[in-house]
């Protein structure tokens, strides 16, 4: 058993990076491999919007994500500074703002950078999808 | 230091960045890793590669746009005691540019070593 975890900073339906990012997620599960956490920076961090409403014959991205925190117990962290300057907020970080409506919410969790850090060197292998 | 072959160069995160300052947020996002991870007392290499050599022109300052330059961000990097820069020689070559030219103190580093980084180093990350 290795210890996996990802690093996604291609936006959803974009690229062709979180479809990608997303399968080998489920593949490293039904290979019985841990995957510690999945963190989303850059671009990647749109694939936490709350409010993305994709055709219903294309795979839903953001719901996929959320079942893979239900199904695995995947953290699914999302970087806050480059969430924020994209319009992604949770709850608190909408009210702190005074924005009416917040467009990230659990399992997706707004962290700082250094969760990224610290998952990289805890893990036998990042692996990183981008654009 | 390193030795001829570059094999000096190790630490706990290599940061390669491979866009320049201006277009995208690559470099501004990739020099932000770089620095949270020098906070929390991790030893970071920074790796300049193709385009992102340009990072290291002088004079990268804020433009129309109104996107904060990198200049300043670059600056505060030996505060944070991250001070192993490398650059790749071939893009030195091919932007016309000499390592004495560039902001800060760089070492250019020949193709055959870069793949050495990889294994002195306990994660890399690609911007």
């Amino acid at each position: 058993m290795m210890r996996y975890a990802i690093l996604l900073m291609g936006a959803p339906y974009s690229s062709q990076a979180a479809h990608s990012a997303l399968r080998f997620a489920r593949a490293v599960a039904a290979r019985g491999h841990r995957l510690e956490g999945v963190f989303f920076y850059h671009d990647g961090v749109h694939n936490a919007a709350r409010l993305a409403a994709p055709p219903q014959d294309e795979p839903h991205l953001v719901d996929g994500w959320a079942a893979l925190a239900a199904d695995h117990g995947v953290p699914l962290q999302v970087c806050i500074a480059a969430a924020l300057r994209r319009g992604l907020l949770d709850e608190r970080e909408a009210a702190r703002h005074g924005k009416q409506g917040h467009s990230v919410e659990p399992p997706f969790e707004l962290t700082g950078l250094g969760q990224l850090v610290d998952l990289g060197l805890r893990c036998d292998r990042l692996v990183t999808f981008g654009p | 230091m390193a030795n001829a072959k570059g094999q000096g160069f190790e630490g706990d995160l290599l940061v390669v960045l491979r866009h320049g300052p201006h277009g995208t947020s690559w470099l501004r996002e990739g020099l932000d890793a770089a620095l949270v991870a020098a906070a929390f007392g991790r030893r970071v290499t920074l790796l300049f590669m193709g385009e992102g050599v340009t990072a290291l022109v002088p004079g990268q300052k804020s433009g129309p746009l109104g996107q904060k330059g990198t200049s300043p961000t670059l600056e505060m990097l030996e505060m944070y005691d991250i001070d192993t820069l490398l650059v790749e020689a071939e893009a030195l070559a091919w932007l016309g540019l000499r390592a004495e030219e560039l902001m800060l103190s760089a070492t250019a580093v020949e193709a055959t070593e870069l793949s050495m980084l990889a294994s002195t180093h306990s994660l890399v990350l690609t911007f």
